[in-house]
């Protein structure tokens, strides 16, 4: 993209619009397991507020995310649910039995923590797929 | 750590999957190391399942501390450890002669094969020992996806090749997906053995016949069973070697195992299954005539391979068709047969084109002199695929054909035997233009020098190529210590 598409007015609109969607998707991961929402969902705002600035400012947008990076968090992402999988069976659980790690007293508090590291991880993975289909698209090698 | 083997065998390529690409950027050498060491490690596990499997009887894990059916559960069974053994044993081999593919490959490249390979690893594996319907459409989704990346590796035309492969694999998994919706709406339940038990008074039911229909159509297209097999000669022809090795080696089989493990297992080989076990039967046998009569009409070395594995799968069916104790005995002997000797063949295809670029029959002339030990495991194979005694092929087709004698099924009988002719006259072409035939003058200016290949890609060949006598001279213990407690009546 040889012109970035940016004016006052997108600029200063995406400017606001950026920590809103940022701060949304924190919520729609962490209050997932109550309501509609959780890390697909939080996963694309992600990437939407990073797509969003590249598509304002074109390759000189002073903040986002890489597309070796993008590669890299969706894969530590999806290593976090496997690497969360796999503590569970060190603390003496089966596989993904949250239940067993030493979070607390109470066994429904700690399985709930456990999903929402399950969900962190997620919502990292979903934003860095999503980033490299983007950079993929656009077809840039950087 | 052993009593969670069940889940360890699928997560442990799962998570190094992931790893790989990082571990690719730090060192190449790095990345490799940790491929063969986790493949080693799952295969060891998978093995040792297996030996506790077959003293013990079943082993059931559950996933997350969630008893079945509300929680999803590993099964490991004979059927399914012995698969297990199988695919991780091949994956093992197949890592190691990638070797020498990849020397030159950019890190983040190298990185990549590794993760998709040992992605498609884990879900394969992930099939083999899950417990449940829906969990095995997940591997099943990751073992595929993986596979078109890898297809498309294998540069320009393998890109469309791998296209065509996704469209046409993704309406096959969305067919058994569908399939799998029915007998969830008849039943409640996704879990395998509550399934088989809930099914049993609804066997005749509409939704049941669909649900057979769409899952033999499903995995039809998986294993290339005749008319769906349009997928499979451009994609085996086209990807890369270490690739086209893996796929046509284990791919196939562990798609009819779920065939198997369905029709047999949840449904109990009887209602609509009879149907549908008759169509597979004649997609066979169809199948094993039109994919060796396309097999000779080839020039390609690969794709001469890649319709071979077509009439090969269709040898699986018909053994499972027959669902008499012999068949399916056969039917299990010819997929362990088919994929120690596609894998051998195709690595052989592979190390062929990969040290001299030569990949049609004819420029075979002379290759026995310039590559002695490959070709000699090219005509270790050839011989189990003919199915000459004391090789592996000999048994699986001796079993399948009294299976067929003993179900009266003589148009069976006689496919059986013409495709084995049709198999020599297709391999002899090579034998004979790599042992027998001389150079011209001309032809002497055109190919000339290659060596042997290096010891990376030779050893799991030379593996391969033991193995086909091995397993022939042994199939009769094969078949007693671990097929026959793979049956569906042998099981506790």
């Amino acid at each position: 993209m040889k012109p970035p598409f940016g004016s006052i007015i997108l600029d200063a609109a995406f400017r606001l619009m950026i920590p809103f969607i940022l701060l949304f998707a924190v919520y729609v991961l962490v209050h997932g397991h109550y309501s509609p929402g959780g890390g697909f969902q939080a996963g694309v705002l992600f990437a939407v507020s990073v797509i969003l600035v590249r598509l304002v400012h074109g390759r000189d947008a002073a903040w986002g995310v890489s597309r070796k990076g993008a590669v890299i968090l969706a894969c530590l992402g999806t290593f976090i649910f496997g690497g969360i999988g796999l503590l569970t069976v060190i603390f003496g659980g089966n596989v993904l039995d949250y239940g067993a790690l030493p979070l607390g007293p109470h066994e429904a508090e700690v399985r709930a923590m456990g999903t929402l590291g399950i969900e962190i991880g997620v919502t990292i993975a979903v934003m860095g797929v999503i980033l490299t289909i983007f950079y993929a698209m656009i077809g840039k090698e950087d | 750590m052993t009593e969670h083997t069940p889940a360890l065998i699928v997560l442990v390529p799962l998570v190094s999957a992931l790893l790989l690409p990082i571990l690719a950027l730090v060192s190449k050498v790095l990345a490799r190391g940790w491929t063969l060491v986790a493949l080693l490690g799952t295969h060891a596990g998978s093995v040792s399942t297996l030996i506790y499997v077959l003293a013990n009887g079943r082993w059931h894990y559950y996933l997350g501390g969630w008893a079945p059916p509300w929680g999803i559960e590993y099964v490991l069974d004979p059927l399914g450890a012995g698969m297990a053994t199988l695919v991780s044993f091949l994956a093992l081999l197949v890592a190691f002669y990638s070797g020498p593919y990849l020397k030159d490959a950019a890190p983040l490249k190298t990185g990549s094969f590794y993760a998709l390979f040992l992605l498609v690893t884990a879900g394969l594996l992930g099939m083999v020992v899950t417990g449940d319907v829906f969990n095995l459409f997940v591997f099943l989704e990751i073992s595929a996806l993986a596979t078109y990346g890898l297809v498309a590796m294998g540069g320009h035309r393998a890109t469309v090749a791998a296209f065509r492969y996704l469209i046409v694999g993704t309406i096959g998994a969305t067919f058994y997906l569908l399939g799998i919706g029915y007998l969830y709406a008849v039943t409640g339940t996704l879990n395998m053995a509550d399934l088989a038990e809930r099914i049993m008074p609804l066997l005749n039911s509409q939704a049941v016949v669909v649900a057979v229909a769409l899952i033999l159509a499903g995995f039809g297209i998986k294993m290339a069973l005749f008319p769906l097999h349009g997928w499979l000669p451009d994609t085996y022809a086209y990807a890369p070697a270490p690739v086209t090795t893996f796929i046509s080696a284990v791919m196939g089989k562990v798609a009819i195992y779920v065939l198997y493990r369905v029709f047999y297992f949840i449904l109990g080989g009887t209602g609509p299954v009879l149907p549908a076990l008759t169509v597979l039967g004649w997609a066979g046998a169809v199948g094993i005539l039109a994919g060796s009569l396309m097999a000779i009409a080839q020039r390609d070395f690969w794709r001469m391979l890649a319709y071979s594995s077509i009439a090969q799968m269709g040898y699986i069916a018909v053994g499972l068709s027959l669902g008499n104790m012999m068949g399916i005995t056969g039917a299990l002997l010819h997929i362990l047969n088919h994929a120690v000797v596609k894998g051998g063949l195709f690595m052989v295809a592979g190390g062929v084109f990969w040290r001299t670029g030569i990949r049609d029959i004819p420029s075979f002339i002379q290759m026995s002199r310039r590559m002695p030990m490959s070709m000699a495991v090219f005509v270790a194979a050839a011989l189990s695929m003919i199915g000459i005694p004391p090789t592996v092929g000999f048994f699986s087709k001796w079993y399948l054909v009294l299976a067929s004698i003993e179900a009266s099924a003589w148009p069976f009988v006689i496919v059986i035997v013409v495709s084995s002719l049709l198999n020599a006259v297709y391999f002899f072409r090579i034998i004979e233009n790599s042992y027998l035939r001389f150079r011209t003058a001309e032809e002497d200016e055109v190919a000339v020098g290659g060596t042997e290949l290096p010891a990376t890609m030779l050893v799991p060949m030379v593996v391969l190529g033991v193995a086909v006598f091995m397993l022939g001279v042994l199939s009769g213990e094969v078949v007693t210590n671990i097929i026959s407690f793979a049956l569906p009546w042998g099981t506790q």
